[in-house]
This record gives C-alpha cells, sequence and structure tokens, in this order.
C-alpha cells in the first residue's frame, strides 16, 4: 500500500520537451518534489514543453489539481508550454463538480497527442472521440 | 440498525491521506459502486482526510457500510480535535480558506456526495459525515 514511499517521478527528456508520467497515487510532499524538480529540469534543459501524463491517476483532488494549474503557471514563466493528458473521464467529471476546471492548462487525450500539440502539429481528429463514455 | 462493517482509520501524515483514499476506492468497489461515484467518493474522503490532517492536526476516518431496505450505503466520518471552525456557512463557500488551499475541499467534497452534515464549534474541532449510497 505505501509503496510510494520516497519514490520519485521520473522526468523523461524528448527532444525539447519534458514528458513526465505519474503513475503513482501522490501524496502531497510527491507532488510538491515533483514540482521542483520538473522546474529544474525545465531551466537545465532549456525544454520548450511539458507533457504530463496522468492516465494512471484514479483521483484528482484540489491539492493535486492546484499542483497541476500551478506547475504549467510555472513552466510557461520558464517559457515552457504544458499540457496535461490522459484524465481518466471519472476524474474529468469529478474534478469539474469539485470546482476545478484547470485555469490555463491545455489538455490532450493522450500522451502523443500532447507532444503532437507542443510541436507544432494539431491533433489529427480522433477517431475514439465518439465513443467516450458518457457522463452517468 | 448497527453498521455491517465499521473500522476507524488514524489520519497523522501525508501518508494516512493516500492511505485513507486506498480504502475507501477498496470498499466503493467491493460494494459495487459504479467508477464515477468511486471516484466523487475517493475525492471527497481525499479532501476531508486532508483537512483533518492540515487542519485538525490530525484525526480519524471512520468507515461503516450500512444496509436500509435494500440499499447500502458507504458512510465516512472525519474527525479531528483541531481548533473548529468558527463560520460554517463561510467554509463551505468555494474559494473561502484560511490556510493555503483553493477553498474548494469542503463545498467541493459536498457536492460530490449525497449526504453531508458538518458539526464543528471553536475550539471544540471538527467532524464532517458523508454518505452515498450504491
Amino acid at each position: 500500500m505505501s509503496r510510494e514511499i520516497n519514490e520519485r517521478i521520473p522526468v523523461l527528456k524528448l527532444g525539447d520537451i519534458l514528458l513526465v508520467t505519474i503513475q503513482v497515487d501522490m501524496h502531497d510532499q510527491l507532488a510538491l518534489t515533483l514540482q521542483n524538480e520538473l522546474t529544474e529540469k525545465i531551466v537545465e534543459t532549456q525544454a520548450h514543453g511539458v507533457v504530463i501524463d496522468i492516465s494512471g491517476l484514479e483521483v484528482v483532488d484540489s491539492f493535486i489539481g492546484r499542483m497541476l494549474s500551478n506547475l504549467a503557471s510555472m513552466a510557461r514563466v520558464l517559457d515552457a508550454e504544458t499540457v496535461v493528458c490522459g484524465m481518466q473521464p471519472a476524474v474529468a467529471i469529478t474534478l469539474v463538480e469539485l470546482g476545478l476546471s484547470l485555469p490555463g492548462i491545455r489538455t490532450a487525450l493522450n500522451a502523443e497527442q500532447g507532444i503532437a500539440l507542443l510541436q507544432g502539429h494539431p491533433a489529427a481528429p480522433v477517431e475514439a472521440r465518439g465513443h467516450a463514455p458518457a457522463a452517468p | 440498525m448497527p453498521p455491517l462493517h465499521r473500522e476507524t482509520l488514524a489520519i497523522v501524515t501525508e501518508q494516512d491521506v493516500v492511505r485513507t483514499r486506498h480504502r475507501v476506492r477498496q470498499e466503493a468497489v467491493r460494494l459495487g459502486f459504479k467508477l464515477v461515484d468511486q471516484t466523487k467518493l475517493v475525492t471527497a474522503a481525499s479532501e476531508l482526510a486532508r483537512n483533518a490532517l492540515v487542519y485538525g492536526g490530525g484525526g480519524t476516518m471512520t468507515l461503516e457500510t450500512h444496509a436500509d431496505g435494500g440499499r447500502t450505503t458507504l458512510q465516512l466520518t472525519f474527525e479531528d480535535d483541531g481548533p473548529g471552525i468558527a463560520d460554517v456557512e463561510a467554509a463551505l463557500e468555494d474559494g473561502y480558506t484560511t490556510g493555503a488551499g483553493l477553498g474548494l475541499g469542503l463545498g467541493g467534497s459536498r457536492r460530490l456526495v449525497s449526504e453531508f452534515e458538518l458539526v464543528s464549534h471553536p475550539g471544540g474541532g471538527t467532524r464532517v459525515r458523508i454518505a452515498r449510497s450504491v
């Protein structure tokens, strides 16, 4: 249950884009650590884009939501654009009901589209879009 | 009617907040909640557990399962002995916070569940009970 203790979230560099895949249920300190490491890595690598894949997150509460918003703002100040991708439909429904709309964050359905968005290629039409699960 | 199941978890560290999320998810899955409803319950629990930790200086979550008239209800009660909430009405409004948060925790978690009850007195701790039926 507590395998996330002391875990770090890897930040991968792909060209001038940083890719972060969050696959653990983050406790608050881990979220703050990620914020620090990612901003340092943006400066170090002079990245122009950050893709944060949250497809592995089953819950985004107000703390994690705020962390994502803050990350996007910090990255923007450091001249990097952030795209959050892969949000599960149940998480999206819950976030909006909670009252969080993640202002200032660009989103994509998956990491591939997130990267395409940052590379300036408009995402190709998504054939899966019509099959997205409907809200209950 | 006595609950079918009852257990209490301590909320003393950030890891405990993660643990309460996992336990609520596990129980919601076991009771057959739909994925969206599981997610709403777990998210509300996360907000309230963090409140108990950050504002209440730590507390407990009591998880209960009730069966009444063919409906199964998951009830979560968060209790702390912290300073309490001076203005409960204001605390339930979006954007109200006495700390560094967004002020969405209480009002937001109320929107995610079907039953929400908050009892708090200045100096007398805070108790929040939420529930949702399958």
